[in-house]
């Protein structure tokens, strides 16, 4: 018996904003701000400064140019190969997932311009399941190298993830191993792939195809790291910086290439990709 | 008394049933039999059925044989490679040269110890990203001189501290696993204890995946599971059992391609039959690997690993 019914595919509408409310509250300073503002503002509170969560649709719409994503992502969506209970069934996790998302799954492919340069991008959505990589993240990535390989055009990655989708078991490890065999691919055609880690970027995300960008930019305010604070605290009892994982912390450890303010990022992704222009 | 304690007490009066059968004259070979029967029914009962977790608890045995103790009985002429020629050497994970069957071989593996002092040796076999910096090191010397890669995986998991990220464990990881990807020479991987996540992985991209029978392969351990999905630590059996990480539920969804048999009642019962079997296994494979272009070789591997995951596709609107 099909535990899932037929679910129609859904294609990321830009456009459709889920939230009609106009109001937000600063959770950094406590204050109510006008929405629009907010997001004029690059999603930075205007009192503060301090960083707005973003979705993954709003950080393709804050990063790449108005108007130019087109989805090119596989119509598929997370099966449950374990059939895996925890606390509720895995099913019934992704139902939830995608209801609170109106995704399919933990990332959004497609092609856009970056200050009209041409590349395909991909963007975690923390709220899937803390933006974790099972089978159906592992191939989006994959199939989104191959777009890039095929276009001749840069490979953008925005990392925003936990880690491995625990409830896939074994297929969600092995996909560390299937994303980076494929980013092999773009080395050898001469691809460039740029990474950027946001908030959060560890685990088996980390330790895969987000560290094996050709260039690593990260977000001001972004985790970077394998092993989490509790996890470390759990099993060694060690005692941590207060800067631990930190984008200081990564910065400093020669872990990526730069730390970027979110109202900067776009400008310096174009930046960086015309220095690759000539190549792809 | 624990089931394997029971074990122990029958095979130790039948010992001693035997050495009175010698000494004394007497002749007790009537009642030894029916001991051994006994012995031989009541293991073949017990591990014939054995729970995920009762599985874990096997994988993980003190007395297990571990990396070294495989490369003893498995090779001939072993010679061990240290360092990662940037920062360290990592005595987690043990590599070096060998001959298996008259070839040379690359061995990579992690290593456990077994009493306090050796773990602290080897840090429980939990490798720090030098120890994954040194297994790359050797995979690229095997390459050079198309020496197969043997790797004998045996880890809870890379070392999770202070250090290790700081020396970006992540990447260390991430390398290894596209080194692999497309490492020109056969790579075998066995897991002969634990396979611990991304630890486990990082030496564990291959053309083959073998495990014993008693070893676990996990994306996290049941006890991170317990705590991380059912915030509740003591859900550890009902997490190994969500898992799938036994060597038979593995093979059955097609991500290990065989599993090596172990003596009744675990590797660690009768060591010797276990390396054998893992000798055998790996010269098996080795011999089928070893006259397959290496272009051929690489292409299998890599389509092996793209082709990996399991999805549904959906109807488009």
């Amino acid at each position: 018996m099909p535990i899932f019914k037929d679910k129609k595919y859904f294609r990321v509408d830009l456009e459709k904003k889920l939230d009609e409310s106009l109001w937000i509250r600063c959770k950094s300073c406590g204050q109510l701000v006008f929405k629009r503002r907010v997001r004029e503002n690059n999603n930075i509170c205007p009192h503060c400064g301090a960083y707005f969560f973003l979705t993954a649709k709003e950080r393709l719409e804050s990063l790449i140019d108005p108007g130019t994503f087109i989805d090119i992502s596989e119509p598929i969506m997370d099966d449950d190969p374990l059939t895996f209970t925890d606390t509720k069934p895995y099913p019934k996790r992704i139902e939830e997932a995608q209801e609170k998302t109106g995704l399919a799954s933990a990332i959004i492919l497609g092609s856009a311009t970056v200050t009209e340069i041409p590349i395909v991008i991909g963007v975690m959505e923390f709220q899937f399941i803390g933006g974790s990589m099972g089978s159906v993240m592992g191939e989006q990535i994959c199939r989104g190298m191959e777009e890039a390989i095929q276009r001749r055009v840069p490979f953008v990655l925005v990392s925003s993830s936990g880690g491995a989708r625990v409830q896939e078991g074994i297929f969600s490890l092995m996909q560390m191993a299937k994303v980076a065999a494929v980013r092999t691919r773009l080395g050898d055609e001469g691809i460039p792939f740029i990474s950027i880690m946001t908030y959060p970027t560890t685990g088996g995300v980390q330790a895969s195809i987000a560290s094996l960008g050709d260039v690593i930019i990260a977000e001001k305010g972004a985790t970077i790291g394998f092993a989490g604070r509790r996890v470390i605290k759990d099993t060694i009892a060690e005692e941590l910086p207060e800067d631990f994982q930190t984008d200081a912390f990564a910065l400093a450890h020669g872990v990526i290439d730069r730390v970027v303010p979110r109202e900067s990022l776009k400008e310096e992704l174009g930046k960086l990709l015309s220095l690759f222009a000539e190549v792809a | 008394m624990s089931d394997e304690q029971t074990l122990d007490l029958l095979e130790a009066k039948i010992k001693e049933l035997r050495e009175l059968n010698e000494t004394d004259g007497i002749d007790l070979s009537a009642a030894i039999a029916e001991l051994e029967e006994k012995l031989a029914v009541l293991r073949r009962e017990m591990y014939s059925n054995l729970s995920e977790w009762e599985r874990v608890k096997l994988a993980r045995h003190p007395e297990r044989p571990y990396t070294l103790d495989y490369i003893g009985m498995v090779f001939t002429d072993f010679y061990e490679l240290h360092g990662d020629r940037l920062s360290g050497d990592d005595p987690a994970m043990v590599t070096g040269l060998a001959r298996l069957d008259g070839r040379t071989v690359a061995v990579i593996g992690e290593q456990k110890g077994r009493s306090v002092e050796e773990n602290k040796q080897r840090n429980f076999g939990m490798p720090r990203p030098q120890g994954y910096r040194k297994a790359r090191r050797i995979m690229r010397l095997a390459e050079r001189f198309s020496f197969p890669v043997i790797t004998l995986i045996d880890t809870p998991g890379a070392y999770p501290g202070l250090a290790a990220e700081e020396n970006n464990v992540g990447e260390a990881i991430a390398v290894n696993l596209a080194t692999m990807a497309r490492l020109r020479t056969p790579i075998v991987a066995t897991v002969i204890g634990e396979g611990g996540s991304g630890g486990a992985i990082a030496i564990g991209v291959a053309d083959r995946i073998l495990m014993l029978e008693n070893a676990i392969y996990s994306v996290i351990s049941p006890e991170g599971a317990a705590a991380i999905l059912w915030k509740d630590k003591d859900k550890v059996k009902e997490a190994a059992a969500a898992l799938s990480l036994t060597a038979p539920r593995l093979h059955e969804l097609g991500v290990i391609d065989a599993i090596i048999p172990e003596p009744l009642g675990g590797a660690h019962r009768n060591p010797a039959q276990a390396a054998a079997a893992l000798k055998d296994a790996l010269i098996r494979n080795l011999n089928e690997l070893v006259p397959i272009p290496t272009d051929e070789l690489v292409v299998a591997r890599y389509n092996r690993y793209r082709g990996i995951g399991r999805y549904r596709t959906l109807t488009e609107r």
